[in-house]
């Protein structure tokens, strides 16, 4: 891309603007050159190979055939399960996207009233669940289905359930679950973020605010502190609903998949079925990728719109 | 901090000006709440701790408990028997992991720094061309797109060497756009009068920016060590010589009921790693900070 624009400037030896600013930044673009090289080989063109691929038959093992737009009216009039990953991951997006979102908000902004060593280590426990990769061991002995679950166990003490709950076998407890665990998950990069966001922020700034009349925490947090981390913020949001969109590993794990009537079924385990599982329909599976990826790109617009609104 | 001598003294004025506008009750509250919350939230790491040390009938008690009744060694002398017998000495493992994760980490900040100030700093034509490419690059499932980059790999004679786990790990875009973000903040003047000393864009970022966003790269640090930490390059490293240590792990760890002791330490070794990276990296993140933040 950067050899590109540079040919561009030798052979068209222009006058124009824009021209100019290329060659008066030309240091700026030699220090993109290794970053945007990468990301264009490793990254950019993967995906779109993979939309390519899409529009086509392809099980891996012959040629793709191009099929024009069979795999999404088939994705869209007839597969049944679809609709189900759809409503799934759309009820995570709109339930654990912004409860996760305040939670690391929430929990960063308390943590950082604390200093030195303490913060260090309250920190971790805080991100422990991101960090320790057993998640599933964890909750796999609270939800177990025996009496030996401590859910059950604790219920069947107060009295409140006479005989053991099978959760994840029991279509209606499924997605109640999985949103919990899910919440639990939640304090991850978006935390780390905010966290050393709110560390960048000048400290005489709380001063001035406190003499110009903010009179508490929630007042110093809203005028002060959230517009001084916008950047932060709009990192956090981009990268959460990259999270709450592709709920996948944790409803593999503790649901199963598939789950009991695809309760537990996300359009990432949808695709997973398709693209990694016994099926290997990978334009398919590209199809149900291109859908999500179109379905991130108008909900992170949306939340940029809003994001704007900050500390008015 | 580069940012100036005043902001030091400033600090020394007022230590405790965060304090202000606080209630006695509201901290209460809020302190409550975060004990309670941080008991759920410690649950994993109190397992894997406790299992390190379980004896064997404890480990296959059921119901399972999360705490162990009597501690014992004996795991981690299992362990250390099994990693002699290894058919590669665990060093060439750990010197695997030191270049992949530590050459992953390292490289990546460094590509994706420079790579983000122009963007965060400099009025450069198709910057937000650029910009918002790298956003949408973290929308896309990573699944489907795991068959094109094996192939781009091959095509490239990548396989079965570091390149092939490093290379992609150095330009991925959670980088970018956490620096850039970061670096936004940074004041325009700051950076001008520098350029009018006659600093080059380069030195500009070596030199002020980098300093300035501190905490930025140190918590793109805990992310990127994590992510690589956890990446066995399965698929394109081969050769037992090029392994990670994780990997090794789990391949000893992995005999059946018999080594079960040893697999809970193998869990906790696992954890334990990048969660002592993440402690040095993030008393730094605060340790740099406290004194200023970046001033106007």
């Amino acid at each position: 891309m950067q050899a590109l624009k540079k040919g561009m400037i030798i052979s068209m030896k222009a006058k124009h603007p824009i021209m100019k600013k290329i060659k008066k930044y030309k240091t700026g673009y030699l220090m993109m050159a290794p970053f945007f090289l990468l990301f264009f080989l490793f990254t950019v063109l993967p995906v779109v190979i993979s939309m390519g691929l899409s529009f086509t038959n392809f099980n891996m093992l012959e040629w793709p055939k191009f099929c024009g737009w069979d795999n999404y009216l088939k994705l869209f009039l007839d597969d049944d399960i679809f609709p189900i990953a759809l409503k799934n991951t759309l009820i995570f997006a709109v339930i654990t996207g912004p409860a996760s979102y305040l939670m690391c908000l929430f929990f960063a902004w308390i943590i950082n009233e604390f200093s030195g060593k303490l913060r260090a280590f309250l920190t971790l426990i805080f991100y422990a669940p991101s960090i320790s990769g057993n998640a599933y061991m964890v909750w796999s002995l609270i939800i177990s289905g025996d009496r030996y679950g401590y859910l059950n166990g604790i219920l069947l003490k107060l009295g409140l359930i006479n005989s053991p709950i099978l959760w994840m076998k029991t279509e209606k407890y499924i997605m109640p679950i999985l949103i919990v665990v899910q919440l639990w998950l939640s304090l991850g990069t978006g935390f780390l973020t905010f966290i050393a966001g709110l560390q960048t922020i000048d400290k005489s700034l709380y001063e001035a605010a406190a003499i110009d009349g903010v009179k508490n925490r929630w007042q110093e947090l809203w005028y002060v502190t959230l517009p001084s981390m916008k950047p932060q913020l709009m990192f956090g949001a981009v990268m959460q609903i990259t999270t709450s969109f592709a709920v996948a590993d944790i409803s593999i794990q503790l649901a199963g998949n598939p789950s009991v009537n695809y309760a537990g079924a996300t359009i990432v385990t949808h695709l997973m079925d398709y693209g990694s599982g016994i099926r290997y329909e990978m334009g398919y599976a590209s199809a149900i990728a291109t859908i999500l990826f179109l379905l991130m790109i108008g909900t992170n617009k949306l939340v940029q719109k809003m994001l704007g609104k900050v500390g008015d | 901090m580069k940012i100036g001598k005043g902001k030091l003294l400033a600090h020394f004025k007022h230590p405790k000006k965060h304090q202000l506008n606080r209630s006695k009750a509201g901290n209460a509250l809020l302190f409550t709440l975060m004990a309670i919350c941080g008991l759920f939230m410690v649950i994993p790491l109190v397992m894997i701790l406790n299992n390190a040390f379980k004896p064997f009938d404890e480990l296959f008690r059921y119901p399972p408990k999360i705490f162990v009744r009597n501690p014992t060694g004996k795991n981690f002398k299992d362990l250390i028997v099994l990693m002699s017998n290894s058919w590669i000495p665990f060093s060439r493992y750990i010197l695997n992991t030191i270049i992949i994760a530590g050459g992953g980490t390292i490289g990546h900040i460094l590509i994706a720094s420079m790579a983000a100030y122009p963007l965060a700093k400099l009025d450069i034509p198709g910057k937000k061309f650029l910009f918002s490419i790298v956003v949408l690059a973290l929308m896309f499932n990573g699944t489907v797109t795991s068959i094109p980059n094996y192939m781009i790999i091959s095509y490239l004679g990548l396989n079965n060497t570091y390149w092939a786990v490093i290379l992609p790990a150095f330009a991925s875009s959670l980088g970018l756009y956490l620096m850039k973000q970061f670096m936004e903040q940074i004041p325009d003047s700051l950076l001008e009068s520098a350029r009018l000393d006659g600093a080059g864009e380069m030195s500009i970022f070596l030199r002020i920016v980098m300093p300035n966003v501190k905490p930025a790269w140190l918590t793109l640090a805990i992310f990127q060590f994590q992510t690589m930490w956890g990446n066995t390059g399965s698929g394109f490293l081969r050769s037992e010589q090029l392994k990670p240590l994780q990997y090794a792990l789990y391949q000893v760890a992995s005999g059946g009921v018999a080594r079960q002791g040893a697999a809970a330490v193998v869990q906790l070794i696992i954890a334990a790693i990048p969660i002592t990276f993440f402690l040095i990296c993030q008393s730094q993140v605060i340790e740099t900070m406290t004194t200023s933040g970046i001033k106007e």
